[in-house]
């Protein structure tokens, strides 16, 4: 028996709490990217060089160390106002991840009750809040949010509220369609045989099971909100300034590119990519790992 | 099928109710509608005017019965900036926005189908593996980010096409192909599936066994069932397309619909800003009934499983 098989019979017996992990296919690049993002966000404290919002005017549109007028004092180079680009990506990490996450839980924690109270109830309250979802779904996401920025003013607590009414549906959706089939299954039955009460059902017998596709639904949302907070920061309805979030930086860059200052622009840009990417490369895998259901979203 | 277009029809109209509702309410619960309603720097006096002019001092009932007839009039108020009505305002910046919106779906077709269907036929290829590069690539890539990397590889450093503005055919190309990326990538991978569908059919099966030869069967027979949700698709996207180009027409100063929110967005010009995105939001319901009910026409398990 040669060692590939050896270690692929172990990987089918193994059901120990790393499976997932040990996997062959398991994205790992996209995984590091995202948790060294995570920790740059932490870490923005400690590790920013410089004062992300305040900067030196007499230092305006130094370039990155590698070209000719660079140093290591702003390894990045640094913005119209002389800030040092480093210190702004650094700080603008933990915009994307708070407003990122915070809004992709706040939406899943309300998509996901209304899914299981709409699935789990029936009858007038199901009826009432999908339409009420339908009805949501057929607006144009990010146009409506826009809108409601541009009323409500700009902060990151605005943004991560209007974001996650945009787009709570989603989860509503398919979290009501499981409950649907969970509902007729044994143990719920049981459980309902067994004296318990709806919310006690609801609670701890259809959200745990539930919840795989709303981790999976809620790393593919990941990249989709953080495109949409970035387009509302790059819209200047967003993050307001002078807080450093990526999609102002670039909107902010736009103005130098003609006369050549890429970096302003580029570095912001690319940031943003690699933060997205990774997010859609590690839902795409979670969502063929746990969950069947959702393949063919 | 009549009580199924009419059930449709109810929801569509039940999604524009709740359009108008949250847009008027949203306004009045977050402040005082009037500030929006003036120019920045108003005086007591002109708000005061406002407030009786449109009836802010009265029950938000009779508000909001007001704020929906003048919408069924077609009246969407003045613009502040440009003063003339937002309606006409609109109608100016719809061929532009249409424009765009066309060159781009005609890009995103012309790149997604054949490569969907390459992809499909070859599955597991060097052309497939290519393929689901350009589809992530196209989805995860902002368009703002592709706008300024074109910008920035084919106006400052290449000279071949302009940066912003409109008027040749020139000016066309990069805010279509920013605007068509990620509808390119979407095409392309709904025709794969759809394509891989197809030719697991039996009449493929039959075709094959006929013994055809693979580019018949793929051109002849495959390639015309497989084209059907694709078009669909495309067929709404077209709509999302013009309503989503803000960004890009941003970056590209495009003079099309978005550009007009855009504007409306940073001259505090409130009324351009509603009337864009009730009028944009109507556009698309519009279109999902029409698909809706097109779909009930063609396939009678819609209309009767609803």
């Amino acid at each position: 028996m040669s060692t590939t098989t050896i270690t692929e019979v172990a990987a089918i017996r193994d059901t120990g709490r790393f499976r997932l992990l040990r996997s062959r296919d398991f994205p790992l690049v996209p995984v590091l990217i995202i948790l060294t993002i995570a920790l740059v966000a932490v870490f923005a404290d400690f590790l920013a060089p410089h004062n992300p919002e305040v900067g030196k005017l007499a230092a305006r549109f130094k370039p990155p160390f590698w070209m000719a007028g660079g140093s290591m004092t702003y390894p990045l180079g640094t913005d119209q106002l002389g800030r040092d680009m480093l210190s702004r990506l650094i700080f603008g990490a933990r915009v994307s991840m708070v407003v990122g996450f915070t809004a992709v839980i706040f939406a899943g924690v309300v998509g996901t009750t209304l899914g299981i109270i709409s699935g789990y109830m029936g009858g007038w309250v199901d009826q009432a809040i999908m339409r009420l979802t339908d009805a949501w779904l057929a607006l144009p996401a990010l146009t409506f949010a826009i809108f409601l920025a541009a009323i409500v003013g700009p902060s990151e607590m605005n943004i991560v509220i209007i974001l996650a009414l945009v787009y709570w549906t989603r989860y509503a959706r398919i979290v009501r369609g499981e409950v649907l089939s969970l509902k007729e299954r044994e143990f719920v039955r049981l459980a309902v045989v067994a004296g318990c009460s709806k919310w006690t059902i609801m609670r701890k017998h259809i959200l745990p099971n539930v919840m795989n596709s709303a981790v999976v639904l809620a790393s593919l949302m990941l990249g989709v909100v953080i495109v949409a907070e970035a387009s509302l920061s790059f819209l200047g309805v967003g993050v307001p300034p002078p807080k450093p979030a990526w999609g102002l930086m670039l909107s902010d860059g736009k103005q130098g590119l003609m006369v050549g200052y890429w970096w302003l622009t580029v570095m912001p840009g690319l940031c943003i990519m690699l933060m997205v990417l990774s997010a859609n490369l590690l839902g795409d895998w979670l969502r063929v790992k746990l969950d069947p259901q959702l393949r063919q979203l | 099928m009549r009580q199924f277009v009419l059930k449709r029809f109810c929801y569509s109209l039940l999604s524009l109710f709740l359009l108008s509702v949250t847009i008027f309410f949203f306004v009045r619960v977050t402040g005082d509608p009037a500030t929006l309603l003036t120019e920045p720097g108003a005086s007591e006096a002109d708000i005061a005017a406002i407030h009786q002019k449109f009836g802010l001092d009265r029950p938000l009932v009779v508000q909001y019965v007001l704020f929906m007839t003048s919408l069924f009039r077609g009246d969407l108020g003045q613009s502040f900036y440009y003063q003339t009505p937002v309606m006409d305002l609109y109608w100016s910046r719809l061929p532009h926005s249409l424009l765009l919106a066309a060159v781009a779906m005609a890009f995103s077709l012309i790149i997604g189908i054949p490569s969907g269907i390459i992809a499909a036929v070859r599955i597991g290829s060097f052309w497939d593996s290519v393929g689901k590069v350009f589809a992530l690539l196209g989805l995860s890539l902002p368009s703002f980010f592709i706008g300024l990397l074109m910008i920035l590889l084919f106006s400052v450093y290449l000279g071949w096409l302009p940066s912003s503005g409109s008027g040749t055919p020139l000016h066309v190309i990069m805010p279509a192909f920013a605007l068509g990326w990620y509808f390119a990538a979407a095409h392309m991978r709904l025709t794969r599936s759809s394509m891989l569908e197809v030719l697991g059919s039996e009449y493929i099966k039959l075709a094959r066994l006929k013994g055809l030869p693979q580019r018949l069967v793929i051109a002849k027979h495959a390639f015309k069932n497989a084209l059907i949700p694709v078009l669909t698709l495309a067929g709404i996207n077209l709509v999302l397309m013009i309503n989503v180009a803000v960004i890009v027409e941003t970056v590209f100063a495009w003079p099309g619909i978005g550009r007009l929110l855009y504007e409306g967005i940073s001259f505090r010009d409130f009324p351009v800003v509603q009337g864009v995105v009730i009028l944009g939001g109507a556009m698309i319901v519009a279109v999902n009934l029409l698909v809706d009910i097109v779909y009930a026409v063609i396939d009678p398990r819609i209309r009767l499983g609803s």
